[in-house]
């Protein structure tokens, strides 16, 4: 008996030496950046490079903002992030109402086409879509930015799955009750699929933050890029000030991580949608 | 008016809005693409001439979209294999009943916080050739032609490890403990137990997960632009980087075809998707 609790108390601490390890894989990364974005460059080479700061510079996150123009590209891309999530919840809020509780001919069709543009991700139909935005005078702007994701085949999927939930009696009562769809879709439909809405608008969110290959092919102009293009010039920047650079991308992870925290449980269920079924 | 038109008038209202994204920004330019490949443009983009359908197999069976889909394709094997096994190994580890495991399901997840250019530059720190913390190792040099594809899907690897692990740890999850615990009784060891009883039944997580894994892969740019412009020696041009650096007028045609080519790809994987997806809702669990 000793001995087995002996054994499972041993096995306890090597699960945890295993766990121990693997963070350390996951962290090394990002706990060198943090290194090197606090380090005074030179010094830091001059040091060999070690795995610990070298002169720290505690103020070099300000100094992203100062000189970096971190500010303008954090607004650039907070504007962009929101007004795709918000124009992706309306339209996909709308098209999944449609598919789910009116009927007209063609529905299943147009279910259809809006399912394969799942098919045309933006890196295939970039080079036309560069061109329609040049054609327009949108290059270096915010609707060049934002207006080819106002809508969302993943969204309407996912909003219509929640939507299916309900039941049908629920809208019959309410138009009993004299309300229109429009009402019934505003009172009962979001409301009762608020967890779905939720964990949409989370994956909407850090995926509109995230994007990169569309912002760099319309942005030419150091004024319009966002935080994610502006990262970029890191890698070319001189040696003696890259620790700004580093420093501007962990500020740009940031936003994200603190989604992470916060609505772990939304974002988790967005993320694993399709993965496991239920 | 009756109240079916009616419906079916609201109906169309409420597509509307998506429908105009839709045609505007997906279904008319994969026309124009066509037409682009269909045409030569000269350098100014003044002029161009018809070249006909022959252009697409010129391009499709060129040199540089085969490199294209050669760089592409073993960045595929580079990352996703190398991604399923740590996500699972990272699962496996997490999926304990232990005090303080919420803190290492949250280290673990922590790389989602990471898009793929910060990731990038989270490995210029690491791999640059200059300043890079492992520049001197050889395997992954990223100055090295042989080499560099490996730095560069190292980061991919590093930056989907969070998605990867959460989506494996919710498949595990799903498993009922009575499975493991009858498996138990059956005198399986953990490692005959995992082998036979755990992997099995989280499989369809893990096909699904591989899907989304060759699709990122194939979408791969910021990494190679970031990381190494593409180099050396073009080691690191990634399909999307080609198609991405093909849109002067004069390279738009080639630069067309080759989206094409990688729509393609992307339907075949896509339709794979569809495929198991279809098959899990009719038969799974």
């Amino acid at each position: 008996m000793a001995t087995d609790l002996h054994q499972a108390r041993w096995k306890k601490g090597a699960w945890y030496a295993g766990l121990g390890a693997l963070a350390l894989l996951v962290l090394f990364p990002v706990y060198m950046t943090i290194v090197r974005a606090l380090s005074q460059p030179r010094a830091y080479v001059q040091a060999g490079q070690p795995p610990w700061p070298v002169h720290p510079e505690w103020d070099v996150f300000t100094r992203a903002f100062t000189d970096g123009d971190l500010g303008r590209k954090f607004l650039v891309s907070a504007v962009v992030t929101v007004c795709i999530v918000g124009g992706q919840l309306i339209t996909a809020t709308l098209a999944a109402y449609a598919f789910t509780f009116l009927q007209f001919p063609f529905r299943r069709l147009l279910f259809f086409v809006f399912m394969a543009t799942l098919m045309l991700p933006i890196e295939v139909t970039l080079i036309p879509n560069v061109q329609t935005i040049r054609s327009l005078g949108w290059l270096n702007s915010y609707p060049g930015l934002i207006t080819p994701f106002l809508a969302t085949a993943f969204g309407t999927f996912l909003l219509r799955q929640g939507f299916r939930g309900i039941p049908r009696d629920l809208l019959d009562a309410s138009q009993l009750d004299g309300f229109g769809h429009l009402a019934f879709l505003r009172r009962v439909a979001i409301p009762v699929t608020r967890p779905v809405v939720a964990s949409f608008g989370v994956i909407a969110f850090l995926t509109a933050w995230n994007q990169y290959t569309w912002p760099r092919a319309v942005v030419t102009e150091g004024r319009w890029e966002t935080i994610q293009i502006g990262l970029r010039t890191v890698a070319t920047q001189t040696i003696d000030r890259n620790n700004v650079g580093f420093a501007a991308a962990l500020l740009a992870a940031l936003p994200i991580l603190l989604l992470l925290i916060f609505l772990q449980r939304q974002l988790v269920r967005g993320l694993t949608t399709g993965a496991v079924k239920g | 008016m009756t109240r079916r038109a009616r419906e079916a008038l609201l109906g169309y209202a409420l597509l509307v809005p998506s429908a105009i994204v839709f045609a505007w920004f997906f279904f008319y330019p994969l026309y124009r693409l066509f037409v682009m490949g269909l045409h030569q443009q000269n350098r100014t983009g003044t002029a161009e001439r018809w070249v006909g359908w022959s252009h697409f197999g010129d391009v499709l069976g060129g040199e540089q979209f085969r490199e294209g889909v050669r760089i592409t394709g073993t960045y595929v094997l580079y990352t996703v294999p190398l991604g399923l096994v740590l996500g699972v190994l990272l699962a496996v580890a997490a999926n304990r009943r232990l005090k303080g495991i919420k803190v290492f399901q949250m280290i673990f997840s922590s790389t989602i916080a990471s898009s793929v250019a910060v990731a990038s530059v989270i490995f210029v720190v690491l791999l640059n050739p200059q300043i890079g913390y492992f520049a001197s190792v050889k395997m992954f040099s990223l100055s090295d032609p042989d080499t560099a594809l490996r730095g560069v899907a190292l980061s991919s690897v590093w930056q989907n490890l969070g998605l990867t692990f959460v989506i494996v740890l919710a498949g595990l999850q799903a498993v009922p403990d009575e499975v493991d615990e009858a498996a138990t009784l059956d005198g399986y060891g953990p490692v005959r137990r995992f082998f036979r009883v755990t992997l099995p039944l989280i499989s369809p997580t893990l096909m699904f997960l591989a899907v989304v894994l060759v699709i990122f892969a194939l979408q791969a740019f910021a990494q190679a632009d970031i990381l190494t412009q593409g180099g050396p020696l073009g080691s690191t041009e990634t399909l999307v980087w080609k198609i991405f650096n093909s849109q002067q007028p004069v390279d738009q045609g080639t630069g067309a075809v080759m989206a094409i080519g990688l729509f393609g790809i992307t339907l075949v994987v896509s339709l794979a998707q569809f495929l198991i997806l279809d098959r899990r809702v009719h038969y799974g669990n």
